[in-house]
């Protein structure tokens, strides 16, 4: 296994390398490839943290946790809010910062603060050439040459692999408040949501749970403006059902999908426009479902093997399999022709030999 | 700033390249005389100018990609333009050039207050984006100051920001999807009213990609509902170091607010002339601004004004009324426009860390005094976008050079404390030389990979954004291909 300490010798490595190798952070995200292991944990370490600046540098194999710690001290956070997979996935490790920009994972707040890419200010990363690239920087407005940052988010290193990265942190709300509609389907909960997040009571978490049959929606800030906003609330959800406000945080649990672990089948998370939701899930006649983001992402425990895109045939948006044998389906959704050229001639550029995570992304 | 020597044999082909085009272009969207190519012959940074050898106006996804496939083949550069409110020279077109503008293309496609986008024609304007969902109560959040003119395209280009991105982001965190017209012709799609990309983050990096890589038509955007009330106060200090501490401390309380505006003493005075916005006369002027309801409001405000307190204003003035709030942006809003009448003046938009304010602000003062220009900074002061408008006098032989490398020294001064060459207005020629100032030459390689496999013979505004002598071999490829 080759596990680099420094991002020296993570160049040095990749410049030596004649065979692809699978990039492993924590290895939580349960991501396949090749046997041949690239273990980024070594790079390990909070940088450089500026509370009143609201940046944070870390190298990438830093552990989220450390990450989370170090901005809860201060009273700030990670406001994407990036899921767990370990409960989902079945995986143990320790996920780090560097996976989290990798496959850009977001959870509930998205919806409202933005993804894992818009809070990425700079990286640094090793191509498949062996040079060490820096784009971007730890400033929070920056236009300066092409935005290699976004898209280094999400290219799940195929791109280079990341040893340094930079991030927009915010404070962490004062408090928080759910608010539960009881809702009769999908559609009812979907109007619902969309009621709330075309409110102007800021709503940062929307999610539904057709197994309880509840519409959750999440405010934060400062109390007396909760209290308020709550209320606002309660009345506009009023025609859609029952309103009550539940005491239980629910969201780490709707971030991490606790109710598909333990359960046996395949994982997929759908991305779609909110008001589609409804009709799309209907079609994968999945065995759970939870959705999150207004509707917007559907997460799909589906019976294992089963052909989800299939099933879902032409729609706008696209399906990612999470948990499942991704040797028998891709875990991405193919992309139109002209944009899968794209992507390939970005690929052949960034890593001409092929050596990261051959296969993953198409 | 050098550009190109124009090539010859595209010079040549204008004639039959104009009779191609009025094959798939109605005859007025094929301008070719040079009493009216001319209007296309600079954007906003107006020291630099050239006609362009022809400007076309498609108005539609097809006639863009006719357009394109036509220069493709017969390998002529092609410009892409919005308004031309461009201040870093991304719309200058070279003589051998043809202007594509999208000002023809600005209707709405779509509104949809349920799932919260709008879908409009890339010509459109930024303001009418919002005012085409205002009577709904929501708006488009990205605000450059050049609102009232700027097109979606331009937005697009250039990443966009404004002074509300504090809170709300920049273009690129309100962009959901585009319809975009590769060099050879080629339509693509890319994202939609679904969040986040399926493969690789395509939309992200032709976000700021200053009309390099393709044609951008239409463009969906996330709308949101307005909030329920704003409103700003006014903090006066007596000195820079001190504003800016404040600054960090009311980021650091928690509060987020929506905007933190910065004027200098030479701003406010100007403005003050200007605009008669009843602004104290002091060093360093705060406009903070908050959103909610009125108790959200008076709640926040509480709190910020008592950290402000702490640093010693020499006044606080919170608004009382919306003429109040308004006659408190009316100064920030017409900085610009005071700084213009004062003298010319060039804007930069380098970005710092918030915490290297003071020492940026005292070192950018020696400089003024070393280059005897005088300079005012008014600035995001919330991320650290700083625009130190530069003041001289273009009748003056060697003041105008003498600027720019008063410029450069700024900018590399912003780049050395840990930030970088432009927080929201591109790099275009304006910074493409100190492009090796904040990048190694691997890190502009990497970024010219993208340009290579979007635009492999370089035709798509090929002189902008790095420096010539780096770009060199590729644009040489465009000419061999003749
Ligand atoms: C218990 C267990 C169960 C598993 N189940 C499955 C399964 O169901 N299906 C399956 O296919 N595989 C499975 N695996 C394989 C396993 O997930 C991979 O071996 C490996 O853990 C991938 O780690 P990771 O980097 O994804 O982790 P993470 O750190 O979570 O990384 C997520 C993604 O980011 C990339 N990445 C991480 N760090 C960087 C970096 N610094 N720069 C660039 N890219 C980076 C990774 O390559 C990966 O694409 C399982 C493994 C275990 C131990
Ligand atoms: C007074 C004033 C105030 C300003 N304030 C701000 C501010 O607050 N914040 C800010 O961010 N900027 C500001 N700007 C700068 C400018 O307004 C922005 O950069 C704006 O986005 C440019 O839009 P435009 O439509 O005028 O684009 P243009 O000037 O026409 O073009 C800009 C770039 O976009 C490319 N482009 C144009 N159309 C397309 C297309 N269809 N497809 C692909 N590429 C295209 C061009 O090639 C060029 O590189 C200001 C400018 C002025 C003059």
């Amino acid at each position: 296994m080759l596990r680099p300490e420094s991002e020296a010798e993570l160049a040095q490595i990749v410049a030596g390398l004649t065979a692809p190798v699978r990039i492993r952070g924590g290895g939580t995200r349960g991501v396949p490839g090749p046997d041949a292991e690239l273990d980024v944990s070594g790079l390990s370490g909070i940088t450089l943290y500026e509370p009143g600046a609201l940046t944070l540098v870390a190298k990438a194999g830093t552990p989220v946790a450390e990450i989370e710690t170090a901005l809860a001290a201060e009273g700030q956070r990670l406001a994407f809010e990036p899921m767990d997979h370990r409960g989902v996935m079945a995986t143990e490790g320790t996920p780090t910062i560097g996976g989290v920009v990798a496959g850009n994972i977001s959870g509930p707040r998205r919806i409202q603060a933005g993804a894992a890419r818009d809070f990425l200010l700079g990286v640094r990363y090793v191509d498949g050439m062996g040079q060490v690239i820096s784009n971007g920087g730890r400033v929070m407005k920056n236009v300066t040459g092409y935005d290699l940052v976004k898209l280094m988010a999400g290219s799940w290193g195929t791109l280079g692999v990341l040893s340094e990265v930079s991030l927009k942190v915010l404070p962490k709300a004062e408090t928080q408040a759910t608010l539960m509609v009881s809702v009769p389907d999908a559609g009812t909960a979907v109007r619902a949501l969309s009621a709330g997040l075309g409110s102007p009571y800021e709503v940062t978490g929307a999610a539904y749970d057709p197994a309880l049959g509840q519409a959750l929606v999440r405010i934060e800030g400062f109390e007396a403006s909760v209290d308020y906003r709550a209320e606002a609330l309660s009345r506009l959800f009023a025609p859609f059902g029952t309103v009550a406000r539940l005491e239980d945080d629910p969201w780490p649990g709707i971030r991490d999908v606790t109710p598909f672990q333990g359960r046996v089948g395949d994982v997929w998370r759908i991305s779609v426009k909110p008001g589609d939701a409804p009709e799309l899930a209907e079609r994968c006649k999945a065995e759970a479902l939870l959705f999150d983001w207004g509707g917007g992402l559907i997460w799909a425990l589906m019976p294992e093997g089963a052909d989800l895109r299939g099933r879902l045939g032409e729609f706008a948006g696209h399906a990612t399999l999470v948990r499942g044998d991704r040797t028998q389906r891709a875990m991405f959704q193919p992309e139109p022709a002209p944009l899968a050229a794209l992507s390939r001639g970005l690929r052949q550029r960034f890593d001409p030999k092929g050596l990261f995570n051959p296969g993953l992304m198409g | 700033m050098d550009m190109p020597t124009p090539n010859p044999t595209v010079l040549a082909k204008k004639p039959r390249l104009v009779q191609r085009l009025r094959q798939v272009l109605p005859a007025d969207a094929v301008i070719d005389d040079l009493s009216e190519t001319r209007a296309y012959e600079c954007d906003a940074l107006t020291a630099y100018r050239c006609p362009p050898l022809l400007a076309v106006l498609p108005s539609s996804t097809q006639q863009v990609s006719d357009v394109l496939r036509i220069c493709h083949e017969e390998g002529v550069p092609v410009v892409p333009r919005g308004s031309g409110t461009s201040l870093a020279g991304g719309a200058l077109p070279t003589a051998d050039s043809v202007i594509l503008g999208v000002a023809r293309m600005n209707e709405v496609l779509e509104t949809d207050y349920d799932n919260r986008i709008i879908r409009v024609q890339s010509g459109r304007t930024n303001l009418s984006v919002t005012g085409a969902v205002e009577a709904e109560d929501f708006f488009y959040a990205p605000d450059p100051s050049s609102q009232l003119a700027c097109a979606i395209a331009g937005n697009i280009a250039m990443n966009s920001g404004g002074a509300h991105c504090l809170k709300y982001g920049v273009t690129t965190n309100n962009l959901l999807g585009v319809t975009m017209v590769l060099m050879d012709g080629t339509v693509v799609e890319i994202g939609g009213a679904h969040l986040d990309a399926g493969g690789l983050d395509l939309l992200g990096v032709i976000c700021g990609s200053e009309g390099q890589l393709g044609v951008v038509t239409e463009a969906t955007l996330r709308i949101l509902r307005k909030p329920e009330g704003a409103r700003p106060v006014l903090m006066a200090f007596d000195s820079n170091e001190v504003a800016g501490a404040c600054v960090s401390d009311i980021i650091k309380a928690g509060v987020l607010p929506v905007a933190i505006e910065f004027m200098d003493r030479l701003c406010i005075e100007a403005c003050e002339a200007f605009a008669k916005a009843g602004y104290p006369q002091c060093e360093a002027l705060l406009i903070v601004e908050v959103e909610g309801s009125e108790a959200e409001i008076d709640d926040q405000l509480t709190r910020i004004i008592e950290i402000a307190r702490r640093h010693n204003p020499l006044e606080l003035r919170e608004s009382q009324s919306a003429e109040e709030s308004a006659r408190i942006w009316l100064g920030r809003k017409s900085a610009f426009g005071a700084m213009g009448q004062i003298n010319d003046y060039m804007c930069l938009d380098g970005t710092i860390p918030v915490s290297a304010l003071p020492m940026v602000l005292r070192r950018i003062g020696e400089l003024s005094r070393e280059y005897g220009l005088k300079v005012g900074n008014v600035f995001h002061a919330g991320d650290g976008n700083m625009h130190p408008l530069i003041l001289f006098n273009a009748n003056m032989p060697g003041d105008l050079e003498k600027c720019e490398a008063f410029g450069a020294d700024i900018l590399k001064l912003c780049v050395d404390a840990g930030g970088c060459l432009t927080g929201e207005h591109g790099v275009g020629i304006e910074k493409r030389d100190l492009m090796l100032h904040q990048y190694a030459a691997e890190d502009l390689e990497a970024q010219m990979a993208v340009k290579d496999v979007f635009d492999p013979q370089w035709l798509l505004n090929p002189a902008k954004v790095f420096p010539l002598s780096v770009s060199e071999s590729r644009r040489a490829v465009q000419v061999a291909a003749e």
